[in-house]
């Protein structure tokens, strides 16, 4: 009955379900709230089925939802520029975890550290550092050049670095810092005009 | 060409070790931990109404 809504062997549902899993991941390390992050990967699924139309059986699914996801976050940081979206009392919560202790890291530290990161430079460790998708593939996503998304990502592991293996001997001091989208909205927005 | 003091092999895995610090581990692990984590109910439910709106419109 609806053929027509799918190609022969392809269920855009049970891909989109796959997905859904590294959604929450992507969405959680670029917002650091589990809750709100939630509610981003909601909002994606629903734009994404929305377009199932426009997605073509073959390619990533995963890639493509991711930038669904994305403008959804940047379209949430956009209305709420100025609000931040780092809760701190979330960062308080995950720094008591004591998961990844054994290594001499404290996954507390390093999420602080991730949240401390200019959105941009977060979003590229995210693509590449964690969820393992290759520079060509993280600047189709972000929508950058290669280049771009080499330098941010160098620059991002410097950063955590330097936050990681910095003085504080235990753990990072960190204060609330508004989260400032400007650059990666500047770049949303020069896309836009460029298409 | 000729004498290499150091193997290029041997040159390519201290960087990559250099590359990967404790905390590009603890990356992929904050990651994964999510992508293992069993999906909400909510996802779920909506999943479903997806599903059946598809007749609909």
């Amino acid at each position: 009955m609806t053929a027509a809504d799918t190609p022969q062997g392809f269920d855009f549902r049970v891909e989109l379900t796959r997905v859904l899993p590294h959604l929450r991941a992507f969405a959680r390390g670029l917002c650091g709230r589990p809750d709100y992050a939630d509610d981003l990967v909601q909002e994606a699924m629903l734009k994404a089925w929305a377009a199932r139309d426009s997605f073509q059986p073959g390619t990533s699914m995963r890639s493509w939802t991711f930038v669904i996801l994305r403008n959804v976050y940047l379209s949430e940081a956009r209305r709420n520029r100025f609000r931040g979206d780092y809760d701190p009392d979330m960062a308080e919560k995950l720094l008591s975890q004591p998961a990844g202790q054994e290594d001499g890291l404290h996954m507390g530290d390093l999420r602080t550290a991730m949240m401390r990161l200019s959105p941009e430079r977060r979003e590229a460790l995210l693509l590449v550092g964690a969820g393992g998708f290759s520079y060509e593939e993280a600047a189709d996503i972000a929508q950058c050049a290669v280049g771009t998304m080499k330098s941010r990502v160098a620059r991002a592991r410097r950063s955590l670095e330097d936050m990681l293996t910095g003085d504080g001997t235990s753990g990072i001091k960190f204060k609330t810092q508004s989260v400032d989208h400007t650059e990666m909205l500047e770049e949303l927005d020069r896309v836009a005009h460029h298409r | 060409m000729s004498s290499n003091p150091k193997s290029p092999d041997g040159k390519q895995a201290e960087r990559k070790a250099r590359a990967k610090p404790v905390w590009a581990e603890g990356l992929r692990r904050m990651y994964d931990e999510v992508v293992d984590e069993k999906l909400p109910d909510d996802f779920v439910d909506l999943l479903k109404k997806l599903d059946t709106n598809s007749d609909g419109s």
